[in-house]
């Protein structure tokens, strides 16, 4: 592995060298390397690309990375991951996808990844998406990510892309069963024409089922933005859905929440709110010897933190 | 020390322009000086002008003999020049000790960010790590407010109504908090108030009505005045102070 790719590694997953426990890393659409433990294994998909990550019933405090490099140009993949984990486990999922594109012509990576989250199992998953390259060249990552939380179960999901990418859809999908519970965490922050989607879609289909999903979102020149969420409440449950947006320069941010209540003792909220950095903010931090540009940084750094 | 030279501002409004303040002169000394008066008399106008956050129509301000008048909130801000506010802005996702060390201009520890927080009376380690949003309460958003201006520690401190939005318990304990200031801050502090306590402790008390300076002089010279035995507190500070021109 170069030193671009390596960069990329630490920009993603957060490792360097080697790291702890299973892995399995994919560097221009081949295996770079891969290790599994006792309770996880991981194995290449046979009549597709990706892999299956199988975690044993009970494993705890156990970690798995999954990062997914991009160096060279005129590259696109679609690739399938499929994770199953085990009744009463407790792990940390790391995946992330980053692209260093010096050339002019497109590279993309389009992540399909599908959970089976056990019963009583508790799951966080980690995304980062991450794009650099001084080239022409467009770096698009459309991520689709599709949950299933048996009963009992929990999954967070921390998905965040602050640079660099220019072109974005990403797409989630969660049902989710009995006393089941899904925390979604997104930071987003577009820049030049970069364009961002994201589009959630939950079924709170268990009793009991609890459903709280965030973003966080920056838009900065010319960059576009659309939020959609849809939590449907199917059964006694309760489900948030918030969008809170700072827009600045001449970008142009959407919000749509939709909450659909099908049972009676459905109780869901959604708020939305876009707007600029508040000057007072600004005028605050400025009194305490910032300039006018160090504060509107450290209050985007702190927005999206 | 800070000096306003016959400063004046004027602000467009519904019924036309309005002058909010008229020609002010003012020396602001070493010590703890106190600005009071009716509402819309012009204070904050006053201080946000001491700040930079607004630009008088007409006048210069002096610090320490430097003409400061052109100069930007920042550039002040590094000349020494603190300000409070008097309704504190609320941050998503900037902690508390973020801006604490934001305040004092380097990376400070936990440790020291607990001690000005502790002296606002705060119970430090639970509100270091907690976000400056809607979750604190309008009292603990005005203490730590007050903490990021003991964290500057520069030589002019501005304060605009500290007791504002307080509720009395909390009224109390920030009471120690200035008399306590007094000592140990230095510099010039400058507090907009209306609260006998805080008149009580000034070097120097100023009355701003109507856009002037009405009187201003040692708490001994002022106080009697304003908090008249015989009448009402605001018949005499509406009586004396327009007759006594």
């Amino acid at each position: 592995m170069n030193n671009i790719e390596l960069d990329l590694l630490k920009m993603i997953a957060d490792i360097e060298g080697t790291p702890k426990g299973a892995y399995n890393i994919r560097a221009n659409g081949k295996l770079d390397s891969r290790a599994v433990t006792e309770n996880i294994d991981i194995k290449t998909k046979t009549d597709k690309p990706g892999i299956d990550i199988i975690i044993s019933p009970g494993t705890k405090g156990e970690t798995v990375h999954i990062p997914v490099i991009i160096s060279e140009t005129d590259y696109s993949e679609t690739v399938f991951n499929d994770f199953y984990i085990g009744d009463d486990a407790d792990v940390t999922i790391m995946a992330g996808c980053g692209i260093h594109n010096c050339g002019e012509k497109e590279s993309r990576h389009d992540g399909i990844h599908t959970f089976y989250v056990g019963k009583n199992a508790k799951i966080k998953y980690i995304e980062k998406h991450y794009g650099d390259g001084d080239g022409n060249g467009e770096k698009n990552m459309n991520p689709t990510t599709v949950i299933n939380i048996a009963d009992g179960g929990y999954m967070e999901m921390e998905t965040t892309q602050i640079k660099g990418i220019d072109s974005t859809n990403r797409i989630t999908k969660a049902v989710l069963g009995e006393d089941a519970k899904l925390i979604i965490h997104e930071k987003l922050m577009t820049h030049g024409k970069q364009f961002a989607g994201t589009d959630f879609t939950v079924d709170l289909n268990g009793k009991n089922s609890s459903a709280n999903v965030v973003s966080r979102s920056v838009a900065k020149d010319k960059s576009k933005q659309r939020f959609l969420s849809k939590i449907n409440g199917n059964n006694l449950c309760s489900g948030h859905t918030e969008c809170d947006a700072i827009i600045m320069d001449d970008a142009v941010v959407s919000a749509i929440p939709e909450i659909t209540a099908n049972h009676i003792d459905a109780s869901l909220i959604h708020e939305a709110a876009i707007g600029k950095i508040a000057g007072e903010q600004l005028i605050k931090l400025m009194t305490l010897g910032l300039t006018e540009a160090e504060a509107e940084k450290q209050i985007v750094n702190g927005f999206l933190k | 020390m800070l000096e306003l030279k016959e400063i004046s501002f004027a602000a467009e409004g519904e019924n036309g322009r309005k002058e909010i303040l008229k020609n002010i002169n003012l020396k602001i000394d070493e010590g703890f000086n106190v600005i009071t008066g009716p509402n819309g008399g012009g204070k904050s106008t006053l201080a946000k002008i001491i700040a930079g956050i607004i630009t008088p129509t007409e006048g210069k301000i002096y610090l320490d003999g430097e003409d400061i008048t052109e100069l930007s909130i920042t550039e002040r801000a590094k000349k020494g020049i603190s300000f409070a506010f008097q309704q504190p802005v609320r941050f998503k996702g900037i902690t508390v000790h973020d801006l604490i060390s934001l305040a004092s201009g380097k990376d400070i520890s936990i440790n020291e960010a607990c001690d000005y927080l502790s002296q606002v009376g705060l119970c430090a380690r639970d509100y270091i790590n907690r976000e400056v949003n809607a979750s604190l309460s309008g009292g603990e958003l005005k203490r730590i407010e007050i903490a990021t201006v003991l964290a500057r520690g520069t030589k002019v401190s501005l304060f605009d109504e500290p007791e504002a939005g307080i509720d009395l318990w909390s009224f109390n304990n920030l009471i120690k908090v200035f008399e306590k200031m007094r000592n140990t801050l230095g510099g010039s502090i400058l507090i907009i108030s209306h609260q006998e306590r805080i008149l009580n402790i000034a070097d120097k008390v100023i009355v701003v009505a109507n856009g002037n300076i009405k009187a201003e002089g040692t708490k001994d010279e002022i106080l009697p005045e304003l908090l008249g035995a015989t009448a009402s507190a605001c018949k005499v500070l509406t009586d004396s102070l327009g007759g006594n021109e």
